[in-house]
């Protein structure tokens, strides 16, 4: 009998997914039918219930400090107001068995050791389901909510929440099973914490920890400490020189590229076929830049008032102000007459009106097309390493989830490319990663 | 005594109970049966303490894992004042208001050790005065960053394409004497408006902070007739700072051991005599052992207490904390003043 080559194949990369509750921002369209609360428990429940039918690994939570303003007034046209994640997610708990339950929690504005043993708690009370999004802000505006007020320079907040992951870690480690709680002793430029954790190690020994951010601080942080990376989605070629750079810094914490997952913040719009997906997409624009929406977006740019501008005539003539402070609580945009020349080159050649220039600005949806169309472009993602997986952003609350589970989950399963059912317990277990392993006491971690 | 008498548990495993208790603090599964079962038998509400030095989980987190796992009863957390945010603590309360539709209250309690300071690292421990003072500022401005969104301010106009009219958020611009907050809240108005406000009133300078805040007095006595005149006296002092007596509730809170059917029975005969006395608007029992303690105050004291009209049946439909406890449900004070101005 002649020997034949094996056919078998290396077995694909599975996909990791998670989904983000729509946010207070335009991504989210509040004004269509089926747009239901963004603050019952009933719409969390909802779209956590569809996550999980849909085998997903995680559900992600944004934080909110201080409502945004405009104008020197409070924000009006996008949703506005949101519930506080820990205690939410605490809630889904209860109605959940598998699902991941990620909370956004700002270093800033909170103190390791309460936050540590909050975040404990969830790992306790959801049987090792918890995860924190590690997030920071150095915004005086957000801190006038707080004790301190907003006290950190930039360079200053990522220090502090190295240290402070560090010392949650500590904390953490403290209580080992089966043994008595041990002292922790904490010096450092940011924090003093003595004394003892009153919570014993939770079922996950610590918590999922995500990074979300593509800074230079941002990506070794990442390397560092995280064992998931939200990521501004790109295009394939973006997206895989990001993944190997980030990937590349982990060796230097003595980490495998497997214990970090790259999971870009995505969005999706489906159809029976491509051109309806591609209408339904230009009509979610529309809907996400409302008239009003248009100018408020020209002003973050100018920085100054064009509440007298048409939004269906041109756009300002003159350049924008750069030291604006009309926009508050919102990402700083780094140079707007670069944009505003953009725009302007973007109008004249196609003739577009101002809000039509920002309607085709505004970021297109990440992956439009039927549910094989868009299994194929979130395969082909992953298996050319531009991501591990995808935080999929509905545009509808609490609905928007469920077609994607309905008709794209089981065509990743059929590629082979999606669990078909849970086989662990824990959120580490979902995201195949490993372990977290006691560390000695006194040794930090490589934060 | 216009409504009627009210039981509520301390969901609370004594410290002393041994290593079985050790276990169970950290259990949330325990927590959860123990809610449910005080729900079987008719309470009002549970209350579950909490503090940084104390073994235990996050008692908020742990109310919020009942709260879709019970329908009517109330959960009432302890928050301390002394090392956290008063924006979290407002935003965590009313985020329980939401997850459990209007069943959420807020035990105000504060740090005074030098253990609990030093987890934190950033202020010394102060004595009772100076940090009471503070939590009855925390009380203050959750209150008013509860209010800071009035009810109707989500619009979802899409003619002028609003989602909000912002004259409905208002800034608080609080400022105390350790701390300010801006507002508005991030949280939209919770259900009940304001979640119910709990503060243990046995002792100095507690007491103050209870007349001037709380819904919910809990008072730790020994004999009815303490009880009346500390019920006096706070409804009294309430009175000074303003407020309609009526709209504070005063609970005896009393330690509870029952070993069989017959002291469910006698616990009975106590309260029915406590509240005849008028000592109380309702019962705080805080158990030794909450798992063997509840289920005969379920099984012995709530039927007897039933049986004489003094206690609701259980499972009544649907409502609020505060609509169980007959209390108001207060008006946003922004949408009062933009009214009248």
């Amino acid at each position: 009998m002649t020997p034949t080559t094996p056919t078998t194949r290396t077995p694909r990369k599975q996909i990791r997914l998670a989904a983000h509750f729509p946010g207070v921002n335009n991504t989210t369209v509040w004004a269509v039918p089926g747009s239901g609360s963004q603050i019952d428990f009933a719409s969390f429940e909802h779209l956590a219930r569809t996550a999980e039918r849909g085998l997903f690994d995680f559900f992600f939570l944004a934080e909110g400090l201080r409502v945004r303003e405009h104008k020197g007034r409070i924000h009006d046209l996008d949703v506005v107001g949101r519930p506080e994640s820990l205690t939410v997610l605490a809630a889904l708990a209860a109605v959940t068995e598998h699902l991941g339950l990620a909370a956004t929690v700002n270093t800033t504005f909170n103190e390791p050791y309460e936050l540590a043993r909050r975040l404990a708690s969830l790992d306790h009370l959801s049987g090792g389901r918890a995860a924190w999004n590690v997030v920071t802000t150095s915004d005086a505006f957000t801190g006038e909510n707080f004790r301190r007020g907003g006290y950190l320079d930039r360079a200053a907040r990522y220090t502090r929440a190295a240290e402070f992951v560090s010392v949650a870690r500590e904390l953490w480690d403290s209580w080992p099973d089966g043994e008595a709680p041990r002292p922790v002793d904490h010096r450092g430029e940011h924090f003093t914490v003595r004394g003892e954790f009153t919570v014993p190690r939770s079922p996950q020994g610590h918590p999922v920890i995500i990074q979300a951010g593509d800074s230079f601080e941002g990506r070794e942080f990442a390397a560092a400490t995280a064992d998931v990376v939200f990521t501004r989605h790109s295009g394939l070629d973006a997206g895989r020189a990001f993944y190997a750079d980030v990937k590349r810094r982990l060796a230097a914490y003595g980490r495998q590229p497997d214990h970090l997952a790259i999971m870009p913040g995505v969005t999706f719009v489906l159809g029976d076929t491509a051109a309806e997906a591609q209408e339904h997409a230009a009509e979610i624009r529309r809907q996400q830049v409302s008239p009003q929406n248009a100018l408020l977006a020209a002003e973050q740019i100018w920085g100054v008032d064009l509440s007298g501008y048409d939004p269906d005539g041109p756009l300002p003539d003159f350049d924008p102000d750069p030291g604006s402070e009309l926009a508050q609580g919102r990402v700083r945009i780094a140079d707007p007459k670069a944009v505003a020349d953009k725009w302007r080159a973007l109008s004249r050649a196609k003739g577009l009106s101002l809000r039509e220039t920002v309607i085709e600005t505004t970021g297109r949806q990440s992956f439009i097309g039927t549910p094989a169309d868009v299994a194929a472009q979130l395969d082909a993602f992953v298996q050319t390493d531009a991501a591990d997986g995808f935080i999929l952003v509905p545009h509808v609350t609490p609905g928007g989830l469920d077609p994607f589970v309905d008709r794209v989950v089981p065509l990743l399963q059929e590629r082979g490319v999606f669990r078909t059912e849970y086989t662990g317990t824990t959120l580490r277990a979902h995201l195949g990663l490993p372990p977290q392993p006691v560390r000695a006491a006194g040794k930090g971690p490589t934060a | 005594m216009p409504h009627p008498l009210h039981l509520a548990v301390a969901l609370d495993t004594p410290q002393c109970s041994g290593r079985a208790a050790h276990d169970t603090v950290h259990d949330a599964a325990h927590v959860v049966a123990l809610a449910r079962l005080a729900e079987r038998g008719g309470l009002t509400f549970v209350t579950l303490g909490d503090g940084f030095g104390r073994p235990g989980l996050d008692a908020p987190a742990v109310l919020a894992r009942a709260a879709p796992a019970t329908e009517h009863i109330g959960l009432i957390p302890t928050v301390t004042t002394t090392h956290t945010e008063p924006f979290h603590v407002s935003t965590t309360v009313a985020t329980l208001d939401w997850v459990s539709r209007g069943r959420a209250g807020w035990a105000v309690e504060v740090s005074t050790t030098e253990a609990d300071a030093a987890l934190f690292g950033r202020r010394p421990a102060a004595p009772p005065a100076e940090v009471w003072a503070e939590a009855g500022e925390v009380a203050d401005v959750a209150a008013r960053l509860w209010d800071s969104w009035e009810d109707d301010a989500e619009i979802r106009d899409r003619a002028t394409g609003r989602f909000i009219d912002r004259d409905k958020l208002h800034h608080v611009d609080f400022t105390g004497r350790t701390f300010s907050v801006r507002g508005p809240s991030i949280v939209p108005r919770p259900p009940q408006g304001r979640p119910v406000i709990a503060v243990d009133a046995t002792d100095e300078p507690a007491r103050e902070v209870a007349a001037a805040h709380a819904d919910l007095a809990l008072v730790r006595v020994e004999d009815p007739a303490t009880a009346w005149t500390v019920r006096e006296e706070l409804r009294d002092r309430a009175a000074t700072h303003g407020r309609d007596p009526g709209h504070l509730l005063v609970f005896a809170s009393l330690p509870v051991e029952l070993d069989d059917a017959a002291d469910g029975a006698g616990l009975a005969d106590l309260i029915a005599d406590w509240r005849a006395a008028g000592a109380a608007d309702g019962f705080h029992l805080r158990p030794a052992d909450p798992g063997r303690d509840l289920a005969l105050v379920v099984e012995a004291t709530a039927p007897v207490l039933r049986a004489r009209g003094l206690l609701r049946r259980p499972g009544h439909p649907g409502g609020t904390l505060r609509e169980h406890l007959g209390l108001p449900r207060p008006a946003s004070r922004y949408a009062l003043a933009r009214e009248t101005a």
